[in-house]
């Protein structure tokens, strides 16, 4: 092959197609080559029983970017929007949270979680102004980075002078002193702890926890919905789009380095020992496998390999699936709430407790459970009158002390089941077939290490400016034609499109300025 | 790296018994932990033994790593700016190391000592910068200061004190080369190679020989003139020949906690020692973008009129010292040797350059009576110090 690419991305997941569609709309000619049978990395939908399919891996919609849906023509059909989060409670009476308001709570509470929405989404809408543009650097004399800056600082103080100082001290904290100075509802205060904490290696009271609430927040207003045909009809779209807008999309085509020649990127070489090439290559795998393994470390310079080696990035959330023979009964729920999230955290001592054995590499023995039946309003995922379930499960450590032998996995999952069960007793004679993926399973099949969602830890140390490190903010790596475009970029992770959107404008801007 | 118990208190190097016994003044300070002679009796003769006979300098408490492992030149390839596949078994490179902005973080000898093993050399610590380096690589890094006992020998007569110890094979010998050699049943390295600009040698010994080795060129050094030497004698030698100290003429980038006090190696005159046609270093893609857009110093040597060392000075474009201030004084000594009063200095570019008047202001005492003078200087090109017998191979006998 002696053609030459005008970029090659590695890796099919949303954000890499996001990132495609949007340089082939531009008139590139690009190469997407995925390591798996299917697009969409850890958006995909997969059979995982005899005629039940479910989201592999992330299976809500918190985030896809208005920007991307109007730039791709986006409409993915949704089978649940604004879901309901109904907080689980033993005896049915359950906390059921909307957008900016909360049933089965005292007058107080409810009154408390309206002003506490306010601000919150407040502070998150001047987040998510930023979740679509590159981060500034910091230190640089570009005009860009330095107006971005300013405009941030400048809207932080527009804020007005109490809200400012509001959000320069929520920023860091954790969420756990925030809804405990704020509520009494254990219930309230254990959901939006599991809100806060999901996908993370934190507990409510780790600090920096109101701040992956915000960013939970920040998508779409805290909208929650469920695709229609699971996570994979959205990168099915994406697909479509970037196949249209003219980019080549080969799957089972895993990369097993990015070519380095004389000190730039020069193509990429699968596992076959096909080589293609292209001066500029957008890897869209996570920070740390594109640059030490794709890439390898000697290409670059010491201290960014450094920086990589050392992102925390230790995924510590599950992926339960069930496939019923039928809905189960939990107390207090009508049939139509099984459209809806619902959660198990009862109260947010609950979520610490489920998240204190994670710091040292076991799993909670009472784990805290986000549930979903995707099945009960799209029948495309289960045969008629059957069901699954797709719960994520926390905290489940990549790094499990001994290890995730099929035992431990056996074991976690008895324990989830157990769990859910106190709710839904009669589960488990519903239970036909199962399949849990720990983050070590979610490493390997969807090659993000550690498993972490966001590809790296969302904390503000790797945020912004620093995210995925510093001296790498603006998806432009030192070394000479090598982007990144995944969750490991600014903004971080969930089905959102916003890295590969980012990623695609700072690589057609910079070819405009050069 | 080998356990060792914790020392408490300043180490003594295995040639310490040595050393005491001719100490006269009792002046020594720490390095590295070591304790290490300011000087043994007096500075002036210490210093006319190695311009005019042989020093023997206790260089021990160096900082020595041992590079080896498949990936060993890729990794120092990496490491360094100089390109290190021209340097062949058996021979020594001066070499820098950067940070990614390209800064120095310290200047150091590299041994290729056999095909593949090195020794790393240097003023300061690196274990953790080396170990950071080696991610990706195939190499083992081995901290070996203590495991290594270690003699500058300079001067003059220093091949002819060799020789006399019956050390074989010198004379084929060439500057920045180094040889294995016995000594009592005990290898024994020799290298062409010091701090002094000068003829002279470096031996490297298990340090169990270090005191038989001494006892053995100083019986042969008796015709000789050899004599022990302190740091501030090595100390003026070195700054006649115009070599750089970390410290003085640069801080250790990863020290430094302020922007735009660390230094580029094309700041400090070391343009040479840098390889564009590697395709990655470290610090690579900072410096091209400074060579492309121009330094910020220049390091200078200057020869300033009058006699009057110019310690801690400022330098200044034009005679007047109320502005037009372009740099400072970084080191700077009377020599004895040259009879000029010389200083190595950083200046903003463009000033600087070689065959440019620049003014030195010069504080000196009388008497108790601070005097101020405004020296006029000359940027010069080559070393002070450089005289043909260091480069003389053979060496001449004396």
């Amino acid at each position: 092959m002696t053609d030459r690419y005008d970029a090659i991305v590695v890796g099919a997941g949303h954000n890499g197609l996001v990132c495609s569609a949007l340089l082939a709309k531009a008139g590139k000619n690009v190469l997407v080559l995925e390591a798996n049978e299917q697009v969409g990395g850890a958006a995909i939908t997969r059979e995982f029983a005899d005629g039940y399919s479910v989201s592999a891996c992330a299976h809500l919609l918190y985030q896809l970017q208005p920007e991307v849906r109007k730039e791709l023509k986006l409409s993915p059909a949704l089978s649940s929007k604004n879901m309901t989060t109904i907080a689980l409670d033993v005896k049915g009476n359950h906390v059921r949270l909307k957008r900016d308001a909360v049933d089965g709570v005292s007058d107080e509470d409810a009154a408390g979680y309206k002003r506490f929405k306010k601000r919150m989404t407040r502070f998150a809408d001047l987040l998510r102004k930023y979740l679509n543009k590159p981060p500034p650097r910091l230190g640089t004399r570009d005009l860009k980075d330095l107006v971005t800056l300013g405009q941030l600082g400048f809207d932080i103080r527009r804020l007005g002078k109490d809200e400012m100082q509001e959000f320069l001290r929520l920023i860091g904290m954790n969420i756990h002193d925030e809804l405990d100075e704020r509520f009494e509802s254990p219930l309230l205060k254990g959901a939006v702890s599991l809100d806060a904490v999901l996908g993370t290696h934190l507990g409510p009271r780790s600090p920096n926890t109101i701040m992956t609430y915000l960013y939970r927040l920040a998508g779409d207003h805290g909208r929650v919905a469920a695709p229609q045909g699971g996570m994979g009809s959205v990168s099915d779209e994406l697909a479509h789009a970037a196949r249209s807008a003219g980019a080549t999309i080969r799957t089972k085509m895993p990369v097993k380095r990015i070519v380095v020649e004389n000190g730039r990127v020069t193509g990429v070489e699968t596992e076959d020992g096909e080589r293609f090439n292209s001066y500029t290559v957008i890897s869209n795998a996570d920070p740390k496998q594109t640059v030490i393994n794709l890439v390898g470390t000697r290409h670059v310079e010491t201290g960014f390999a450094r920086r990589i080696h050392h992102l925390r990035s230790r995924g510590n959330a599950a992926k339960l699936h069930l496939a019923l023979d039928g809905l189960p009964t939990i107390a207090g729920l009508a049939k139509k709430d099984f459209a809806e999230r619902l959660v198990i955290a009862p109260d947010e001592h609950y979520v610490e407790r489920a998240f204190n054995p994670a710091k040292y590499g076991e799993s909670s023995p009472e784990p805290v459970v986000e549930l979903t039946f995707p099945s009960f309003r799209d029948d495309s995922l289960a045969p008629t009158g059957k069901h699954v379930l797709s719960a994520v499960v926390q905290y489940a450590p990549y790094e499990l002390k001994d290890g995730w032998s099929d035992a431990a996995k056996r074991a976690f999952k008895k324990t989830v089941i157990r769990t859910i069960a106190k709710y839904a007793p009669d589960i488990e004679q519903r239970i036909t077939a199962s399949e849990l993926l720990t983050p070590a399973d979610i490493e390997r099949e969807f090659h993000i290490s550690g498993g972490h969602w966001h590809h790296g830890e969302l904390t503000l140390d790797q945020f912004l400016f620093v995210r995925p490190v510093s001296g790498a903010a603006q998806y432009r790596m030192p070394l000479d034609g090598l982007y990144l475009c995944g969750a490991g970029t600014h903004p971080g992770g969930g089905v959102s499109g916003a890295a590969g959107r980012n990623a695609a404008r700072s690589i057609l801007s910079r070819e405009k300025a050069a | 790296m080998k356990s060792q118990p914790v020392h408490q208190g300043r180490l003594k190097t295995p040639f310490y018994s040595r050393l005491a016994a001719l100490d006269t003044v009792n002046e020594w300070h720490q390095w590295k932990g070591y304790s290490s002679a300011d000087s043994l009796y007096c500075e002036d003769t210490e210093y006319f033994a190695i311009r005019n006979a042989t020093a023997v300098f206790d260089l021990t408490p160096m900082t020595k790593y041992r590079i080896t492992g498949p990936d060993a030149l890729d990794y120092l390839n990496r490491l360094v700016t100089r390109d290190m596949a021209k340097i062949r078994p058996g021979r020594v490179a001066y070499a820098v190391w950067c940070d990614d902005q390209g800064q120095v973080i310290d200047d150091g000898t590299i041994f290729h000592l056999r095909e593949g093993e090195y020794r790393l050399c240097s003023q300061e610590r690196h274990f953790a910068w080396l170990t950071a380096a080696a991610l990706g690589f195939d190499v083992t890094i081995t901290h070996e200061t203590e495991d290594v006992a270690a003699l500058a020998v300079q001067g003059p007569t220093s091949f002819s004190v060799l020789k006399n110890m019956g050390l074989k094979g010198l004379e084929d010998l060439k500057p920045f080369g180094l040889t294995h050699l016995d000594f009592q049943g005990v290898e024994l390295m020799v290298s062409r190679t010091g701090f002094t600009a000068d003829l002279g040698y470096e031996l490297w010994i298990d340090p169990d020989k270090a005191e038989a080795l001494w006892d053995a060129l100083f019986e042969a050094g008796k015709l000789f003139g050899i004599r022990a030497i302190g740091t501030h004698a090595l100390e003026l030698a070195r700054i006649e020949a115009g070599f750089l100290a970390a410290y003085m003429e640069f801080l250790p980038a990863d020290e430094t906690v302020r922007t735009g006090v660390s230094r580029s190696p094309l700041e400090l005159g070391l343009d040479w020692l840098v390889d564009f046609k590697k395709p990655n270093f470290n610090g690579r893609r900072a410096l091209a973008h400074e060579k492309r857009n121009g330094s910020t110093w220049r390091l200078v040597k200057l020869d300033i009129e009058g006699n009057k060392p110019a310690h801690h000075s400022y330098i200044f474009g034009n005679e007047k010292a109320n502005k037009g201030q372009i740099g400072f004084v970084t080191s700077a000594a009377w020599s004895p040797v040259c009879k000029q009063n010389i200083a190595l200095g950083t200046v903003r570019t463009p000033h600087g350059k070689p065959g440019d008047s620049v003014w030195i202001e010069i504080y000196y005492q009388r008497e108790m009576h601070w005097h101020r003078k405004m020296a006029k200087a000359t940027v010069v090109d080559k070393p002070f110090w450089f005289p043909p017998r260091r480069g003389a191979t053979p060496p001449g006998p004396y």
